[in-house]
């Protein structure tokens, strides 16, 4: 089951709509239509370009800049993991390397970010939303077969 | 008669199950009958004791650390207020990791309900506000820079010049954008005061544009933040209903509103030029300065472009005078920092005290060292783009000028310890492999640079030539250091010559 709509560009078009046609609107555009669909379509950028009146190149441009913008929708649950320096301070960086191990082949999904603001209780990592705090391998095995968020959030 | 427990709705203290135990409150409270009213609040900042449960006696606050969903219950059996509970730590407000703080942009986080515009008030918001409806511009301009406010945001540049010359700039449109971005490794402040306490992060805002003739105001907060992202809104919401925002401020003065907008995940974002283009819908590529933002920022017009905790400053510098606020600090850096304690670290969390406080009272005495117990080795200062500074070093004052005379810097206020088990010349790879991730390209000496970078700092690491690498590596640092536009290249060479420089050991070990 997914969070998310299938890709429908009517129903893009409505997505589009309340935000206006200025050019600044492109991102809270593109952050609407990926919070929908749970990627940014490459019909999208179609779509965007016409409402503010920018070249395709333009739009295609500025989504290409920005990390978060998923040109696919995920294969399943996303596990950003801190990446950043005052998590590799407290054993960041295996972890990650054991996460990739874990994810791989399944329908998880394991991504670096550099510093989700939970430094003093690092390793962190963001899941559905939430954020995880002194994470070990043991919870992220669980994080990874799919145990609800709220199950490894318990202090050290 | 009910009582009263306070649990953080933070996302730090979320993070280590604080939800989880508000809710077996309610439940046991339901199950035994008992009437208990649950607030939430932000995070004290001592973050180490998350969740901290505070229940209301006369006293006052009493607190349990670190408590789990399934001792909830343990503490209704000990009689609640139970003290001598083994998680009871006395009353908050006593505990030594508060007292020696100096809170005044903090004041409220962990105390009050983030959104209750009533207890804002209550616990003295809006003050600095009422004060400055009073005013000309050009006074509350005056105060600002005669409080000594430098900006928070790394740069520490005085706020009331950058101010004076956007109150400078004509009578045309002008706008306030708030830097929210924080993307430095090892701080969270700003997110932990959006979450804590958003109105006075809306008052300073408001202030800001009564200050410099501005109506209108942007927060730009990064995605990584979806917590502090709703909390904002709400406020937002709260200070239009309640008339903080809207058509006339306070009903007295003139219009303000502010918008939120959200990063995409670009760290270069939250450098000021980088971060009006992406708030224009293009890519956050840097530009060229001059023109100063606060000349020709956000779509062209004259824009103060302040970090959260700047902004934050301002009510109370309005609400207690400018001496007070410059009265706290040292030197050149006045009132007060909010040091951000993380990585290897017993006692992690924020704590606030005027500038000047040593980094080995701030690792030592109030983080108790580093979570492993092994030594202290390293610390870093200011973020990725900070120095990594040695033992030797630790006795070094947290303030602008200080930093900088031992070759780090302040940036942000965030201090992330490492124990000996850190390998420096991995932290060296490690700065290049971010600025390459991270730069905005516009530059080749940055773009270019970092990808050379990792390539030089893997050759030094398998000990491939390494006396000719390390020439490379200076050639390259120094190349960045003076040729790139922004502070993302011109940084980067800070962390990578650091480690060198006070850990050359680890660039020379043997390989295997
Ligand atoms: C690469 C880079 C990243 C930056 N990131 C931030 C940031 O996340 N938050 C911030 O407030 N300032 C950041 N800055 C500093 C801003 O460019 C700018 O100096 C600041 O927003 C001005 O506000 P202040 O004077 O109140 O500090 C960054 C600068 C650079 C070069
Ligand atoms: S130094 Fe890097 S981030 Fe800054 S302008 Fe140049 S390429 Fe962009
Ligand atoms: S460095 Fe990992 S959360 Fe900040």
């Amino acid at each position: 089951m997914s969070r998310f709509t299938a890709w429908d560009s009517g129903e893009a078009r409505a997505v589009l709509r309340p935000h206006g046609g200025a050019p600044d609107a492109v991102l809270p555009m593109l952050q609407a239509l990926q919070a929908r669909f749970g990627f940014v379509h490459a019909e999208a950028v179609a779509l965007v370009a016409e409402a503010v009146n920018l070249s395709r190149a333009e739009v295609h441009g500025t989504i290409s800049f920005y990390h978060d913008f998923r040109s696919s929708p995920p294969a399943g649950r996303v596990i950003r993991l801190c990446a950043a320096e005052a998590c590799q301070a407290v054993g960041g960086a295996a972890l990650l390397a054991a996460a990739r191990v874990l994810a791989d082949g399944g329908d998880v999904v394991v991504e670096a970010v550099y510093c989700l603001g939970n430094c003093a209780l690092g390793p962190a990592a963001l899941v559905d939303g939430a954020l995880v705090g002194h994470l070990d391998a043991e919870r992220l095995a669980a994080l990874v077969q799919g145990c609800a968020v709220a199950a490894v959030q318990v202090p050290r | 008669m009910t009582l009263r427990v306070f649990i953080p709705g933070d996302a730090a203290a979320l993070s280590v199950g604080a939800d989880a135990v508000a809710r077996e409150v309610a439940a046991e409270a339901a199950r035994r009958g008992v009437l208990v009213e649950v607030i939430r609040t932000g995070s004290r900042g001592l973050l180490w004791l998350e969740p901290l449960v505070e229940m209301a006696t006369a006293q006052g606050r009493l607190g349990f650390g670190a408590v789990r969903a399934g001792e909830v219950a343990g503490l209704f059996d000990a009689g609640f207020p139970a003290q001598g509970h083994p998680r009871a730590v006395g009353l908050v407000e006593d505990l030594g990791w508060l007292r020696q703080q100096t809170r005044l942009t903090f004041a409220r986080v962990g105390v009050t309900d983030p959104l209750s515009l009533g207890a804002y008030r209550a616990h003295g918001g809006l003050a600095g506000l009422e004060v400055a409806l009073g005013l000309a511009p050009a006074e509350i301009v005056s105060l600002v820079a005669a409080s000594g406010l430098r900006g928070r945001g790394g740069a520490g540049f005085p706020a009331g010049i950058k101010w004076q010359t956007v109150l400078g700039a004509g009578d045309g449109q002008k706008y306030i954008v708030c830097n929210a971005d924080e993307g430095d490794s090892g701080t969270f402040a700003d997110r932990m005061l959006i979450e804590g306490d958003p109105f006075v992060l809306i008052e300073g805002m408001v202030i800001a544009g009564l200050a410099v003739g501005a109506t209108k105001g942007f927060v730009y907060l990064r995605s990584e933040y979806p917590l502090a992202e709703r909390v904002l809104r709400q406020a937002l919401a709260v200070a239009r209903d309640g008339g903080v925002l809207g058509a006339s401020v306070l009903g007295r003065g003139p219009a303000f509103d502010i918008e939120l907008r959200i990063g995409a995940g670009a760290y270069i974002c939250g450098e000021e030029t980088a971060l009006l283009e992406s708030l224009e819908g293009r890519r956050g590529v840097v530009r060229a300065k001059p023109p100063l933002p606060a000349l020709a920022g956000l779509f062209g017009k004259p824009t103060v472009v302040n970090n959260v905790l700047s902004l934050a400053a301002v009510p109370w510098i309005l609400a207690h005078g400018a001496e007070a606020y410059a009265a706290l600090g040292v030197g050149r850096s006045r009132g007060t920092l909010a040091v951000q304690l993380g990585g290897n670290v017993r006692r992690g969390g924020l704590f606030e005290v005027p500038f000047g406080m040593t980094l080995r009272a701030a690792v030592e005495g109030i983080g108790g060292g580093t979570r492993s117990g092994r030594p202290v080795r390293a610390v870093q200062v200011g973020g990725p783009l900070g120095a990594y500074l040695p033992d030797s070093l630790l006795d070094t004052a947290l303030e602008y000028e200080a930093l900088a005379a031992v070759g780090g810097m302040l940036g942000h206020g965030g201090v992330v310890v490492f124990d000996d088990t850190v390998d420096m010349a991995r932290q060296a790879r490690f700065a290049f492999e971010f600025c390459a991730k991270e730069s905005c390209g516009k530059c080749t000496p940055c773009r270019i640079g970092a990808v050379r970078g990792v390539e030089v700092m893997d050759r030094i690491l398998q000990g491939v030539e390494r006396a000719r690498n390390l020439e490379v590596l200076a050639d390259l640092t120094t190349l960045m250091t003076d040729a790139s536009l922004c502070a993302m290249g011109g940084l980067t060479p800070l962390p990578v010559l650091s480690a060198l420089r006070h850990f050359p050991e680890d660039f020379h070990r043997p390989v295997g």
